[in-house]
């Protein structure tokens, strides 16, 4: 559904993405895993269309979509939900939620089919985006993306800052999304231990570079990989 | 008790004006973070193409409309030619290229149309309202460019809160990259931003015209008004640079008219001044700040 051959990102003088293949099934997640500045965002961004690589490519259902703009990529059927969450805090629930169905017109997801997922989201939809808490954007945000009725699902770090009884929820939720939607879900994560607990493959960066590429459950039991890169 | 009438009258229907060209300078702040000093000069050259228009086809309204759409070609162009080359560029960039396009558009304007200011016609009859046997100052054609002036604002209004369009434009103004990533083509939204406001610059072009005259400086104390009156609302809100021009054109016409006129220019600065220790943000900024 969605692989990467080779890509080669610089940020600055640094090459934050080196020569990193991988790929997405449909209805699987794979987690990129590593420490800070490893590259998993910059990786992301590369995918998107956000930043411009140096060498590689990226491939959408075979299609070459590398250099795409970043408009025409999302219409291809990406979403992706970046770091901090993305949430227009001016514009109000509702709009945000709008927004995110907006290009696809009147195939765009019923909001209502994520008021169902998030009923919290309900209850505040006339609200400004400013007014929810942590867990709330982090919700709004995979809402919104997920009203374009996308085929690939970008995560950037979705756990970062929530209390971990909400982590455990929006995992849950991210693997459910994936089985029921058959969705292609590329998953960023520090948090190593419960992104693998629900992925079915599992990327380690790190400086850029993939030093493993693993069914997730074989990650998981690697002692040597877990001390050395994913730090539990 | 008349000359206050009259002088608020007048300050409803100049600040009209001062509230239009905001206006324009707000549409554009709110998307490119670009304060547009080209506007002056850009709503002259639309209200001269009305002129040329008028005189060689006698009808009023042609020229009107004329003007309009000459603003919104006109916006897109600028937009497209001279902003978009240095979008990526420090925002000064194109501060700076308004400028020299102010410049230009100045020296070109005298050119082809000379430099003795002429006069245009007004839409409604220039003879004031008659109320139990005293003639107001207040015209029918002032009448006609306070209604207008709020028209449009109501319009924006409703195409920014109602519409797609107007979701797509804020979102691309509050948070372009996140706009993107939705889908949302900043680039053509940003042309489409500059188009509108160099529509209801021309409309406030050919709504001052009749009483300043037409010539290629001519705007330029309204251009420095409606300057004024947009950083009164806070640069950011549409509201607020409606009500910052009724306001200032109320005050200054008081000033004018118990201090006298030379005053006035002073009173704006004073205004301003005041306002920003006050308020720095303006007296209708939305003042949450942006969190990431």
């Amino acid at each position: 559904m969605l692989a990467t051959e080779d890509l080669t990102t610089h940020y600055g003088p640094v090459r934050a993405v080196d020569g990193v293949s991988l790929e997405v099934a449909k209805g699987s997640v794979t987690a990129v895993l590593g420490a800070n500045g490893a590259g998993k965002t910059t990786l992301l961004r590369t995918i998107t269309g956000l930043a411009t690589p140096r060498a590689g490519r990226v491939r959408l259902d075979g299609e070459d979509i590398t250099g795409l703009a970043v408009e025409d990529i999302v219409r291809r059927g990406l979403a992706h939900v970046p770091e901090g969450r993305g949430v227009i805090a001016e514009l109000t629930v509702e709009e945000n939620l709008r927004l995110g169905g907006l290009w696809r017109r009147r195939d765009a997801l019923p909001a209502d089919e994520v008021y169902e997922l998030f009923p919290r989201l309900h209850e505040r939809r006339r609200q400004p985006a400013s007014r929810l808490s942590g867990g709330e954007r982090q919700m709004l945000s995979i809402g919104r993306a997920l009203m374009a009725r996308p085929r690939v699902l970008l995560l950037d770090e979705p756990s970062l800052g929530l209390a971990p009884v909400i982590v455990a929820q929006l995992m849950e939720l991210i693997r459910r999304l994936a089985d029921t939607l058959d969705l292609a879900v590329l998953l960023v994560e520090q948090n190593a231990r419960s992104a693998l607990s629900i992925a079915n493959r599992g990327v380690v960066l790190s400086l850029g570079r993939v030093v493993a590429d693993q069914e997730a459950g074989h990650l998981a039991a690697d002692d040597r990989l877990r001390h050395a890169y994913l730090g539990f | 008790m008349t000359k206050f009438l009259d002088l608020t009258l007048s300050g409803i229907s100049i600040g009209a004006v001062y509230a239009a060209v905001a206006l324009a300078l707000v549409l554009i702040w709110r998307a490119t973070r670009i304060v547009n000093f080209a506007q002056g000069a850009m709503l002259m050259i639309t209200t001269f193409i009305a002129s040329a228009v008028i005189s060689s086809t006698g009808s009023y309204w042609l020229g009107f409309a004329v003007a309009l759409a000459a603003g919104l070609v006109f916006g897109a162009a600028v937009e497209r030619i001279v902003v978009r080359p240095v979008e990526n560029a420090p925002p000064l960039n194109a501060v700076i290229l308004t400028l020299g396009l102010y410049t230009l558009l100045v020296a070109v304007a005298g050119m082809i149309w000379g430099n003795t200011p002429r006069s245009f016609p007004a839409a409604f009859s220039l003879r004031g309202y008659e109320i139990g046997g005293t003639r107001l100052l207040f015209t029918p054609n002032d009448t006609f460019t306070v209604l207008v002036v709020v028209g449009v604002a109501v319009i924006l209004a409703l195409l920014f809160r109602l519409t797609s369009l107007g979701l797509q434009m804020r979102a691309a103004a509050f948070a372009p990259e996140v706009a993107r990533m939705l889908g949302v083509r900043v680039g053509s939204m940003l042309t489409i931003g500059w188009a509108l406001a160099a529509v209801v610059g021309a409309l406030a072009g050919v709504l001052v015209a009749p009483s300043v005259f037409l010539g290629p400086n001519s705007f330029d104390p309204i251009l420095i008004s409606g300057f004024v009156a947009a950083i009164l609302g806070g640069l950011d809100s549409p509201p607020g640079a409606v009500i910052g021009g009724l306001v200032l054109g109320i005050a200054l016409s008081y000033v004018s008219g118990y201090a006298g006129s030379a005053l006035a220019p002073l009173a704006a600065l004073a205004i301003l001044v005041l306002v920003l220790m006050a308020r720095p943000g303006g007296l209708f900024a939305s003042a949450r700040e942006r969190r990431v």
